[in-house]
């Protein structure tokens, strides 16, 4: 089956979340998506599968134009879906679960589970998926809930199957073993929408790629492309953001980091003995693309996650932070500016005002013993939306309310105004308007220029690029070089996509 | 809800708040449960029923007999929990109201208690075992310490209070350890605690009377440790009720103006970025534990140290229980909880008086329960009276997303 999509643009309120996307998909093809996360990727493929309503554009099958008003439309016509999330009851038996929404029925509405188990062999044998039917879905390892979820869509006659993220849960070995599948089932001509971001999936496993960013279809390329050449795709911006910059003053070591390995919530070691350094007065980028390691090596940093070698020194101006909890690395003078604001970085339920004093509650500016000193913290909030630009009608309205730039701001504010000697800023500027994000990166720099370290997370190369003094280059848990801002692109894209010179 | 503020302007800020976050539906949701408990009342009638039958010859009869028994019952709730207007002196006419007052104090202490666990996105339906801890401890002072007058009475509070923390900080402990839910824990915790309160009660040497009966029964705290009498002998009120305002004050501080409750309150809206924030969640899990039953442990002092006649196993009369209607009612807010707990205790006073006239008391439970319905359902509400949707962003509406959207509680 042949599917088309033209013209797809989804708006939420300002944002526009897809573009007029446009994506021809042929029958037994295996069609990635790579973009960055909030590229539109999921956006795109929600309205395809009748989640979302496109507000415009159309969706065609085999030159048929198709009206989804839910998932069961979609179904219906041949698209299924395997969620990155899976959607699964654990203690249902795996036939239970293929059979669950159209479950084959004996008389008086028995239901028929011979049958639905027969089904699950039937599949389960055409591409050696190698899965019982009677196994509980609580017992399966996750590579295998996955295949659960692909018989599922199989069952339901998908013809065309999208993929959101599949490799994100899986371990190495699993991946490959997906992508096996991936190919047998292209083989017998059903047609793959694989969502990742990660490149050397798209290499292997690919016919066609599609690179998405900031809801716009940004280029097409075949598999044999470079990796470095997608990598620039995916990250890079038309538009290159200039900041006039003074040449960095670098003092004296502020973080030194040594032997450092994490494992993430998987207990995958996604960071691999990592060491370096940042100077006071110099911001070190730790560039890569997203899921190389840079969101465990930052929590870990930040004393959410301790290093499995027990080699590990982490100091901070000499001070050993390595066994240190979440306060008192910020006591000792670290700022950090989580990766994803809305869940790490701000309560929305709080106040602005509030949010200021969301790491300073114990002894602090904003306090009077045991009491919080509203007086204080009135007149520091004012003041600091007022400096920092954040754009509500007062200090008291709820950071729900805020846009994400000013959102952002507001959490920037908080760092900056701390009394810190380390920065660490994750993704600074993710999901913030253009004007927000010339306005966070100034406040960076001008840290810097007043003696501060600065690390910066980033998977945007034009922010990396725009602000660093020093590259760092993370590839699957590994710095793989140290660069100067000087280096080029392609250089940076090589690097990122695991290529030491 | 947020901080109420010193200065008028965000005073204003703070009213609005609340009218938009709940108050039209806090009201207009007791409305309803009054209305359904007045159905059940005609339901329930002799006469009514009688008139149904000849309905449509004569509507007016059956129409007046349910106006009529409506009127009685709530008359007769009006006049056993406020002002008896029949009473021949005004002292015995506010008799009703003491009695509410007396009554309401330990559901407001214990309301406040439940309340401050919704605040950080906890659910502690184990008020009724706090509760017999904190009787344990305080009959325990009670009855087996001799102390002089008033030491003795704030020691045996204070030993409540400290007896319900230590079950609290027991159930936050292995929540924080070992992550079983506190539902569960607190649940197994009320037989736990109750059957042990009974089993110290049926032993001489431990917490029974001393001219044993028998009976699970403790001794009458001793007359040094009695809470006094407020407002003279005449009336039974006692200062429970003090106590019970001194809690409403105190939550109110820790809540809205201690650094303690801002720590409470981020933990319970996004843990992930208290977490971030430096905040230790599992301790603050086990700190609002036991500042949950610690107030909970003011309940129990209030019933173990009230009235002259020693406690038995059911003397912890469903407060903990209530209290988890009161938190929910009051919008798990100082100033809410009082108010709900109030009312809930006029329901406690007034009962007897309606049972008098033949309308049988156990319509307030249905009514208790309705409202509390209608709180839970403000989708249901805003239909009934076609209000505009609210974004609340209060603590009930976090509880409420926890406990009632799909997926339920964590």
């Amino acid at each position: 089956m042949k599917l088309e999509l033209r013209g797809i643009t989804k708006r939420f309120g300002q944002v526009t979340a897809n573009d007029s996307i446009d994506l021809v998909i042929e029958p037994g093809e295996i069609h990635a998506l790579l973009g960055e996360n909030g590229a539109g990727k999921s956006t795109l493929m929600n309205v395809l599968y009748g989640l979302y309503t496109a507000d415009e554009g159309v969706i065609e099958l085999d030159g048929i134009v198709q009206k989804f008003s839910g998932p069961g439309d979609a179904m219906a016509a041949g698209i299924g879906m395997v969620h990155q999330h899976f959607m699964l009851i654990p203690v249902f038996t795996v036939a239970e679960n293929v059979a669950l929404g159209h479950e084959p029925t004996k008389a008086l509405g028995v239901i028929d589970l011979a049958k639905a188990k027969q089904q699950v062999r039937e599949i389960s044998e055409r591409f050696g998926f190698n899965v019982d039917p009677d196994a509980l879905i609580a017992d399966l390892p996750v590579g295998v809930q996955q295949r659960v979820e692909i018989i599922k869509a199989l069952s339901r006659d998908a013809k065309v199957l999208v993929l959101d993220e599949p490799t994100a849960v899986l371990t190495p070995q699993e991946t490959d073993e997906l992508m096996e599948i991936m190919k047998q089932l292209a083989a017998t001509g059903t047609s793959i929408v694989f969502i990742t971001h990660k490149l050397r999936e798209v290499k292997a496993v690919a016919d066609k790629i599609t690179v998405i960013r900031l809801g716009k279809v940004v280029g097409t390329a075949k598999p044999d492309a470079s990796t470095s050449e997608l990598a620039s795709l995916m990250v890079g911006r038309e538009v290159i953001l200039t900041i006039d910059k003074k040449p960095a003053a670098p003092g004296k070591a502020v973080l030194e980091v040594s032997h450092v390995s994490v494992l993430d919530d998987r207990s995958q070691r996604m960071v691999n003995d990592v060491s370096f350094e940042v100077k006071a007065g110099e911001i070190l980028a730790l560039a890569g693309v997203q899921g190389n390691g840079q969101t465990e090596l930052a929590e870990y940093l930040l004393g959410l996650r301790k290093s499995i070698d027990p080699e590990a020194k982490t100091t901070i101006n000499g001070i050993d932070i390595s066994t240190a909890s979440v306060r008192e690395v910020l006591e000792s003078g670290v700022g950090f500016i989580p990766e994803d604001r809305k869940t790490d970085g701000l309560v929305s339920e709080f106040t602005i005002a509030e949010n200021l004093m969301l790491n300073s509650s114990f002894k602090s500016r904003f306090t009077r013993g045991l009491s919080i000193n509203f007086g204080a913290r009135k007149k520091i909030a004012d003041e600091l939306v007022e400096q920092f630009d954040v754009r509500t009608p007062s200090s008291e309205t709820l950071a729900s309310k805020l846009s994400g730039g000013n959102q952002q701001k507001v959490v920037v504010a908080r760092e900056l105004s701390r009394d810190v000697s380390l920065l660490i800023a994750s993704q600074p500027t993710r999901g913030v308007d253009v004007g927000s994000i010339e306005f966070i990166h100034e406040q960076i720099i001008a840290e810097r220029d007043a003696g501060k370290a600065v690390v910066l997370i980033s998977t945007e190369l034009d922010e990396v690029l725009a602000l660093a003094d020093r590259i760092a280059v993370m590839y699957r848990g590994k710095i793989v070089g140290i660069v100067g801002p000087e280096t080029s692109r392609e250089d940076l894209g090589k690097l990122m996509a695991g290529v030491t010179a | 809800m947020s901080d109420v503020k010193k200065n008028e302007e965000s005073m204003a800020q703070a009213v609005k708040e609340i009218l938009s976050g709940g108050l039209t539906r806090t009201v207009l949701s007791v409305l309803l449960g009054f209305l359904v408990g007045a159905l059940f009342m005609i339901g329930s009638n002799k006469e009514f029923i009688e008139a149904l039958g000849y309905l449509f010859s004569r509507p007016s009869d059956a129409l007046g007999a349910a106006v009529q028994v409506v009127s009685e019952g709530y008359g007769a709730l009006f006049r056993g929990a406020i002002y008896n207007a029949d009473a021949d002196t005004f002292e015995k006419a506010i008799r009703p109201l003491t009695e509410t007052l007396r009554l309401g104090a330990p559901l407001i202490a214990a309301g406040l208690g439940i309340g401050l666990t919704f605040r950080v996105g906890l659910f502690n339906i184990g008020g009724t075992g706090q509760l017999i801890f904190g009787m344990i401890f305080a009959t325990f002072v009670a009855t087996r310490l001799e102390l002089p007058f008033v030491l003795h009475t704030i020691v045996a509070l204070i030993a409540g209070i400290v007896g319900a923390a230590l079950l609290g900080a027991m159930v936050g402990f292995l929540k924080a350890r070992t992550g079983a839910h506190e539902v569960i824990l607190t649940i197994m915790l009320n037989y736990i605690a109750l059957y042990f309160f009974t089993f110290l009660m049926r032993n001489p040497a431990l917490l029974q009377e001393t001219r044993a009966t028998g009976n699970p029964k403790a001794d009458p705290a001793a007359e040094t440790a009695l809470l006094p009498k407020l407002i003279g002998d005449n009336y039974s009120l006692h200062w429970g009720l003090i106590f019970a305002l001194l809690a409403v004050v105190v939550f109110w501080w820790l809540m809205e103006r201690s650094t303690i409750g801002f720590r409470l309150r981020m933990v319970g809206f996004n843990p992930d970025a208290a977490r971030a924030a430096g905040i230790n969640v599992e301790k603050t899990y086990i700190l609002a534990m036991a500042l949950s039953a610690g107030f909970v442990g003011v309940a129990a002092a209030n019933q173990s140290l009230g009235v002259a006649v020693g406690v038995t196993p059911s003397a912890h009369a469903n407060i903990g229980f209530d209290a988890i209607t009161v938190a929910l009612l009051g919008g798990s807010s100082g100033p809410g909880i009082l108010l709900a707990g109030l009312l809930f205790g006029a329901f406690k006073a007034g009962a007897p008086s309606m049972q008098v006239i033949g309308v049988s008391p156990e319509v307030l439970g249905i009514v208790q329960g309705a409202i509390v319905l209608f709180i839970a359902a403000p989708p249901l509400i805003r239909a009934i009276f076609r209000l505009p949707a609210v974004q609340n962003s209060n603590a009930l509406g976090a509880i409420r997303k926890r406990l009632f959207s799909r997926g339920g509680a964590k």
